[in-house]
């Protein structure tokens, strides 16, 4: 292939004794989009790093635009070879504006009228991906919510000032986005790629790959196992070339529950509507709706019992891992005990024996990937460290849980084990309030609310719970 | 967004109420002398908040800038008067050691807290080195800048105008103060974008101790005579100084506009409690209420923007 826009030979990475890559050979046509999948742990984000100059490979080749690298290759040279990265944990400052937060990957936006520049280079961009996104390029970041920031962030990576642009590697770009923006992404990529942008695209979830890369890779244990063009992948194939032992499996009818079973959650948004949400002992309850229109305000309404009517301990499992759920300083097993501590007590003081019990417990139960629960919590991967925040709720006494878009950037393998584990969970009586931002995790729900403008504007039984009907739902205009 | 808009006017609205509470008990103040004699250590403090701003910028704290403006006030009243040439170039070398800290704690992963609470020791035995006893001379030029008299508006607030406004521009508006700024916000996001960190750090420090150095030229210009003991209180009333502006200890949020007039209602607090006659001994403890009062208003204007 002659107009490679990047290309790796044999290129390997260790981190001590861990090879996180082994030998990988990759290359990226230019005006292509590559899929890229893999479980969590697979090397996909440790090759991100190295392409985008942040982590040094211990062996092999790099080469940009046919020019084979042989100097230092860092960050700054990556930016200057038009390498564009949106990471998974997103990479803006939050203390800055959106306009700010350009300047940051644009070393030319300086001199007098940076601001202005900046601001009509990123609106122009987000105006482009995602019409009607309602962003300012003044925005604070810390005042928008997450799906806000990952549009930012997705259009300050396809903004263009000096320099060329040639690759932008988007991991899990969708994670956050709500399937309409998600769409519009989706669609941008082909724009861009027929201009002759390369992208590599990153994601979890296999139809948004199948639709819209040119060729799939896949890898695995830090190799690349194989590769074809898209069209020759199917679903399943897939997945089988991911060496998933799991499959999607729809469950087949929804719960039936007596009068007799008691309602342990009722609460009407206080944004909005006449509409109350009620949930019974052992139903799973999925909120959805475009992302950001009050399901996280309702499950934070419920936690606090505020308007709401709620019997029972609760306890609420955080999607935004790094802010709002896991202490990064702690070991997994305190990770996972914090919920629990009352009732850990001995005599005033916390037995030790029955909280490392109580770890070790769900770090079976829940099959978290690690020789010893007592590694620090980032030492696990970030399934797994999500599996921790569901281990800390589950191993706790609370009747309600509650899920915040728990499954942002978990790879199917763990997915499936948590919902089944969600559904053994529910039949033994639990309550799951589920706000997800991915229609397909509403097939393991009993029934939904859709939100609009916080309120609830539908609420669908399992059997209404398709795309097409979530989506009709969450754009119907609501009665007066 | 009003809320925003009031956590940004707190700062303001304090200096004011100290002001109009300043001028009801003793109306003398309110004249251009009275005013200048009661803001004239203000622009000492101003220099020392913005200097503890930049270290607060890049997520540390320098609980050193005291002693280190005490210091600066020996060498200024007597090498910097016996040899100009000399004294500055041992000013040169104070910020280019404050540069050196900035580098060392962020390549060795220290805590500046640690670091620079041996450093305020390390800074005051130099100065006690240098001046042994309270003395030494003022260079004329210093007391000259310090005793200007402007028509219509006093001295001490022209200075403080300046002050801020010129760093408001580097900080706030310019696209260096952008990488600055990100870089309390988001250290990780800032060397994603190929910025370096450890350069980053050093300029801020750098900074700091420059305007560690205009703080302790300009308290000096006020005393006339060096002591190395004078800014012991700056350490705190510098961090004071910055939160009361609307700062925050981590995560890149400051005002250099609202560090400045943090360090101007501190040191019109001070002379306000010296005009209802609270003993000095009472002094401390009373700047100490007036910043928790202030500060547990911000908290309740916070919670009500959360709570939103």
């Amino acid at each position: 292939m002659s107009s490679d826009s990047i290309r790796l030979d044999g290129v390997e990475k260790s981190f001590g004794a861990v090879r996180a890559l082994a030998g990988v050979d990759l290359h990226v046509a230019a005006g292509e989009c590559l899929g890229l999948v893999g479980h969590n742990g697979a090397g996909k984000s440790t090759l991100m790093h190295v392409l985008s100059g942040n982590l040094t490979p211990s062996a092999g080749e790099l080469s940009v635009g046919g020019a084979k690298i042989t100097g230092n290759w860092t960050a700054a040279a990556a930016q200057a070879s038009g390498i564009r990265c949106v990471f998974q944990e997103l990479s803006l400052c939050p203390n800055l504006s959106v306009a700010e937060n350009v300047r940051i990957v644009h070393r030319s936006l300086k001199g007098l009228g940076w601001k202005k520049r900046a601001s009509d280079l990123i609106r122009a961009k987000l105006d482009e991906i995602f019409p009607g996104h309602g962003i300012s390029p003044e925005d604070e970041i810390a005042d928008l919510a997450i799906g806000k920031r990952q549009m930012a962030e997705i259009a300050r990576a396809f903004t263009v000032t000096d320099g060329p642009l040639r690759l932008v590697i988007l991991d899990e770009p969708t994670s956050s986005l709500d399937a309409v923006t998600a769409e519009q992404l989706l669609a941008y990529v082909k724009t861009e790629t027929a201009r002759g942008t390369s992208v590599i695209l990153i994601s979890h979830l296999l139809g948004e790959i199948l639709s819209t890369s040119d060729r799939i890779v896949v890898m695995k244990d830090g190799k690349t196992v194989a590769e074809r063009k898209a069209r020759d992948f199917s679903r399943n194939s897939l997945v089988a070339a991911m060496g998933s032992e799991a499959h999607e499996r729809r469950q087949a009818t929804a719960k039936i529950l007596g009068t007799d079973v008691p309602v342990l959650v009722k609460a009407r948004p206080k944004t909005g509507g006449s509409t109350a949400l009620e949930a019974r002992k052992g139903e799973v309850i999925g909120l959805t709706g475009l992302a950001g229109h009050g399901q996280t305000r309702m499950l934070l309404q419920i936690y606090s019992r505020d308007h709401a009517d709620v019997k029972g301990a609760i306890s609420f499992i955080a999607g935004d891992r790094q802010s709002d759920g896991i202490f990064n300083l702690w070991s997994i097993g305190r990770n996972i005990t914090i919920r629990s501590l009352k009732a850990l007590r001995k005599g005033g003081l916390i037995d030790l024996a029955a909280e490392e019990k109580l770890a070790e417990d769900w770090k079976t139960r829940m099959a978290i990937r690690t020789p010893d629960v007592n590694n620090n919590i980032l030492t696990l991967s970030g399934g797994n460290q999500q599996k921790a925040l569901f281990a800390r709720a589950l191993g706790s006494d609370a009747a309600i849980i509650l899920m915040d878009d728990p499954m942002r950037g978990v790879d199917i393998g763990t997915k499936q084990e948590v919902y089944a584990m969600i559904r053994a969970q529910a039949d033994e009586g639990r309550t799951f309030i589920w706000y997800t931002t991915e229609i397909d995790e509403l097939s393991h729900c009993d029934r939904a609310y859709v939100f609009r403008n916080g309120e609830i504007t539908a609420s669908l039984g399992h059997d209404d719970l398709t795309e097409e009907k979530v989506l009709q739902a969450s754009f119907a205009e609501t009665a007066a | 967004m009003n809320r925003r808009l009031l956590r940004q006017a707190l700062p303001f609205i304090s200096l004011a109420v100290v002001l109009i509470a300043t001028f009801i008990v003793q109306p003398r103040t309110m004249s251009y002398f009275g005013l200048n004699l009661m803001l004239q250590y203000a622009v000492p403090i101003a220099l020392a908040t913005i200097a503890q701003m930049f270290i607060i910028t890049v997520n540390d704290l320098d609980l050193s800038i005291g002693p280190f403006v005490g210091l600066v006030s020996c060498i200024g009243a007597t090498l910097l008067l016996d040899n100009p040439a000399l004294g500055i170039g041992a000013l040169a070398v104070l910020i280019a050691a404050y540069g050196a800290v900035g580098a060392l704690v962020h390549l060795r992963n220290l805590p500046s807290i640690v670091v620079t609470l041996g450093l305020s020791f390390v800074w005051l035995g130099i100065a006690v080195l240098i001046l042994p006893s309270p003395g030494g001379k003022a260079p004329v030029w210093l007391k000259a800048i310090m005793s200007v008299q402007i028509p219509v508006v006093p001295f001490p607030i022209v200075a403080a105008v300046v002050i801020g406004v010129v760093v408001h521009l580097a900080l706030m508006m310019s696209s260096y103060g952008v990488i600055a700024r990100g870089a309390g916000g988001n250290p990780k996001a800032l060397t994603r974008a190929g910025w370096s960190m450890l350069r980053t750090k050093i300029i801020m420090y750098m900074l700091a101790g420059f305007f560690g150095v205009l703080s302790g030229l300009s308290l000096l210009g006020l005393t006339t005579a060096g002591d190395a003991h004078v800014a012991d209180r700056y350490t705190l009333y510098s961090i004071a100084g910055v939160i009361l502006g609307g700062g925050e200890f981590i995560g890149g949020r400051v005002s250099p506009m609202g560090a400045v007039v943090g360090a101007l209602t501190l040191a019109l607090a001070g002379s306000f409690l010296i005009f209802l006659k609270i003993s000095p001994d009472w002094q401390i403890g009373a700047q100490g209420a007036i910043l928790i009062i202030v500060l547990a208003l911000r908290a309740l204007v916070t919670y009500g923007e959360q709570k939103r």
